[in-house]
C-alpha cells in the first residue's frame, strides 16, 4: 500500500534520525524542518519516475541546502530510488551516500553543500526548459540562512526578469541558521515583499500542513509569467519535541537514548 | 584572438544547436554576429558572474554546450567555487572564455590583469585549460574545446593580435607545437608570449646560440611526454607565460623534469615574479616590468647557454 504523505513523512524522519546517530553526524534539525515537504514533493507534487532516473521529461528538484542531506536519501530509497539498505552506510567511509548530497546518488541531480548553488543551476535548467519548449519544472528547496549568499539574489532577480514560471523554489524557513536566529544574524524580513519586488509570485505557508502544502504546490505556476516561491514557514527539528526550535540541533547527533527517545516520540504520534 | 574566436563559435553554432552563449554584460562589439544569429542561444545574464557559471552548469546538465564570456578575472576567479562545484564535479559542458588575459588590460590596473587563472583553473578536477598564441591557434582550440565533452577555460587576449603561425600546425588536445628547432636552449611559451619568444630567438641567434621554440597552448592535459623529450634533447628550458609564474606552465614543466632520472636539463620559468602592478601600464611596459620583455629574456637564455 502506498502511504499517505503524513505516513512517508513518519517513516523519512525515522530513517534520518537513525541515519544521523549511527553516523554522529550533524544537521537533524535541518533535515527534520523538511521532512513533510519533501513527504508530499515526492507524494504528489514531482513527475519523477524511479525506475528511470535520467528520464528527460522529469521534473528537476534540486536540494539547495544540501546539508539536509539524509532526509533527501531517506525518501529517494522509500520512493525506490536505490535500495533502502543503503541508509545505513550513511556518511561511512567508503560509502555513495556523503553528508551532503551526493549526484552520484540515483534520483540526485545535483550535488550541492556549499550555499547559494542551487537556485542558479535551477535557473539555467529552466531557461532550457523554456527554450526548448519542454514540459517540465523545476523546484529548488533553499534555507532560509542561505537567502544570505548574494549569488541567490543574482539567480531571483534573474528568474523574474526571464519570467520563469516553470520555476518553484521553496524556502524552509524555520527561523534558526548556523550560529543564531536568522533575526539576529542577518535579517530576512521583509521576506515575502523581497521576493514580490524581484518580480516572484509569493505564498506563505505552514510548511507542516499537509494539506497546504499539497494545494499550493498542486496549483503551480501561481501566476502566469512569474517564477513561484513558497515561503514555508517551519520549524527546525520539527517532530522530535526536545529537538524543536534549538540551534544545537543543526550540529549535535542524538546519543543511544536519544535516539530511542525520539523514535517512541515519532511511533506515538498519531 | 577575439574576433576569430567569435566568428569560429558562429560557424560551430550554425553546425550544432546545442551551443549557447552566455556573457555578464560584456562583449560589446564582439557577440552582436552571434546574437543577432541565435538569439534563442544567447543570454546577457547580466553583472552577476556567479549565476552565470551556475545557469551555465544547469544549462549543460540540460543537453546545451554553453559558452561563458567576460573579461579577465570576472568569469573564473570571481565564480571560482561555481566552477568548481557545479562546473567541475559534475562535469558540465561548459566553456569558460575569459578575454584580455595577462595584462592585455595593462592600463586599467591590477584589478584586471589576469594572472592567476592559469594556476588556479589547472588545479580543478575534469578542467581543460588552454591560452592560445595567436588567431590560428585561437581558432583551431575553440573548434577543439568544444568538441571535447566537459569543462574547459579558453584564455584569450583581446583583439588584432598578430598571426604568428603563417602555416596551420597540427593541433592535438594536450600536444605542444614545435615551432622552431634549436640545440642550446628551448623556449617553451604558453598564451601571447609566443611572439616574443620568436623574437628572443632571433636575438640569440644573432649573438651565436641556436634556441628552439615551442608552443604550449594547452596547460591542461598537460604535455608531459613533450616536455621529457625536451628535457632529453635541450640543457635548458625556458618557460614564458603572461601570469603567475607560481603553478602555472613554468610549475608544470618543472614537475616532469624534477621527476626525470638521470636528469640534466635546467628549467629556469619566467612570469609574473608574486606581485600586483600598481601603476597604469601598457601591456608591453607590464611586461617589460616583470621582465617578460624581449631583451630580459634574451639575456637570461644567454646567460643560462654560457653557464652550461
Amino acid at each position: 500500500m502506498v502511504p499517505t504523505s503524513q505516513q512517508l513523512a513518519k517513516i523519512i524522519r525515522s530513517h534520518a534520525l537513525k541515519m544521523v546517530h549511527q553516523a554522529n553526524a550533524s544537521h537533524i534539525g535541518s533535515c527534520l524542518s523538511i521532512a513533510d515537504i519533501l513527504a508530499v514533493l515526492y507524494n504528489k507534487i514531482l513527475r519523477v519516475d524511479s525506475r528511470r532516473s535520467d528520464w528527460p521529461e522529469r521534473d528537476r528538484f534540486i536540494l539547495s541546502k544540501g546539508h539536509a542531506a539524509a532526509i533527501l536519501y531517506a525518501v529517494l530509497a522509500e520512493k525506490g530510488f536505490f535500495p533502502k539498505e543503503w541508509l545505513k552506510d550513511y556518511c561511512k567511509d567508503g560509502a555513495l551516500l556523503t553528508g551532503h548530497i551526493s549526484h552520484h546518488v540515483p534520483g540526485v541531480e545535483v550535488s550541492t553543500g556549499s550555499l547559494g548553488h542551487g537556485l542558479p543551476i535551477a535557473c539555467g535548467m529552466a531557461l532550457a526548459a523554456k527554450r526548448d519548449g519542454k514540459p517540465y519544472r523545476v523546484f529548488a528547496l533553499l534555507s532560509d540562512g542561505e537567502l544570505d549568499e548574494g549569488s541567490n539574489w543574482e539567480a531571483i532577480l534573474f528568474a523574474g526578469h526571464h519570467q520563469l514560471d516553470n520555476l518553484t523554489v521553496i524556502v524552509d524557513y524555520n527561523k534558526i541558521q548556523s550560529f543564531g536566529t536568522v533575526k539576529d544574524v542577518l535579517n530576512l524580513e521583509p521576506l515575502a515583499e523581497k521576493w514580490k519586488s524581484f518580480g516572484w509570485s509569493v505564498r506563505e505557508i505552514n510548511g507542516h500542513d499537509f494539506e497546504t502544502i499539497e494545494t499550493t504546490l498542486g496549483n503551480l505556476p501561481f501566476e502566469q509569467n512569474r517564477p513561484s516561491v513558497v515561503i514555508a514557514h517551519t520549524v527546525k527539528g520539527k517532530g522530535i519535541s526536545f529537538m524543536e526550535n534549538k540551534l544545537e540541533w543543526h550540529y549535535k547527533s542524538p546519543k543511544d537514548e536519544q535516539l530511542k527517545d525520539a523514535l517512541n516520540e515519532l511511533e506515538k504520534e498519531s | 584572438m577575439r574576433t576569430s574566436f567569435i566568428e569560429t563559435l558562429c560557424e560551430l553554432a550554425e553546425k550544432d544547436e546545442r551551443i549557447w552563449l552566455l556573457c555578464g554584460d560584456l562583449g560589446f562589439s564582439v557577440l552582436e554576429c552571434f546574437i543577432s544569429r541565435f538569439p534563442k542561444r544567447f543570454v546577457n545574464v547580466g553583472v552577476a558572474e556567479q549565476n552565470m557559471a551556475g545557469i551555465a552548469a544547469g544549462l549543460a546538465m540540460s543537453g546545451k554546450i554553453v559558452f561563458t564570456y567576460s573579461i579577465a578575472n570576472f568569469p573564473t576567479l570571481r565564480c571560482l567555487e561555481q566552477i568548481r562545484n557545479d562546473i567541475c564535479y559534475h562535469k558540465a559542458n561548459v566553456k569558460i572564455v575569459a578575454v584580455g588575459g595577462g595584462f592585455a588590460y595593462g592600463a586599467q590596473g591590477a584589478t584586471h590583469h589576469g594572472l592567476e587563472d592559469l594556476a588556479i583553473l589547472r588545479t580543478l578536477p575534469n578542467m581543460t585549460v588552454t591560452a592560445p598564441a595567436d588567431p590560428v591557434e585561437s581558432k583551431a582550440i575553440t573548434k577543439l574545446i568544444s568538441e571535447l565533452p566537459g569543462p574547459c577555460y579558453l584564455r584569450l587576449g583581446k583583439a588584432g593580435e598578430p598571426v604568428v603561425h603563417q602555416t596551420k600546425p597540427d593541433f592535438t588536445v594536450g600536444k605542444m607545437i614545435p615551432v622552431k628547432d634549436g640545440r642550446d636552449a628551448l623556449i617553451i611559451s604558453t598564451g601571447g608570449m609566443l611572439i616574443t619568444a620568436l623574437e628572443a630567438q632571433k636575438q640569440t641567434e644573432a649573438k651565436g646560440f641556436s634556441v628552439g621554440v615551442w608552443s604550449s597552448p594547452w596547460l591542461k592535459p598537460f604535455d608531459n611526454e613533450g616536455v621529457m623529450k625536451a628535457a632529453e634533447r635541450y640543457p635548458v628550458i625556458i618557460s614564458l607565460e603572461e601570469a603567475q609564474v607560481t603553478g602555472g606552465l613554468g610549475s608544470a614543466i618543472a614537475s616532469v623534469v624534477a621527476g626525470l632520472k638521470p636528469r640534466h636539463c635546467q628549467v629556469i620559468s619566467l612570469g609574473v615574479p608574486d606581485i600586483f602592478l600598481e601603476k597604469a601600464y601598457c601591456q608591453q611596459t607590464a611586461r617589460n616590468q616583470v621582465g617578460l620583455d624581449t631583451a630580459s629574456i634574451t639575456k637570461t637564455i644567454i646567460d643560462a647557454c654560457q653557464s652550461k
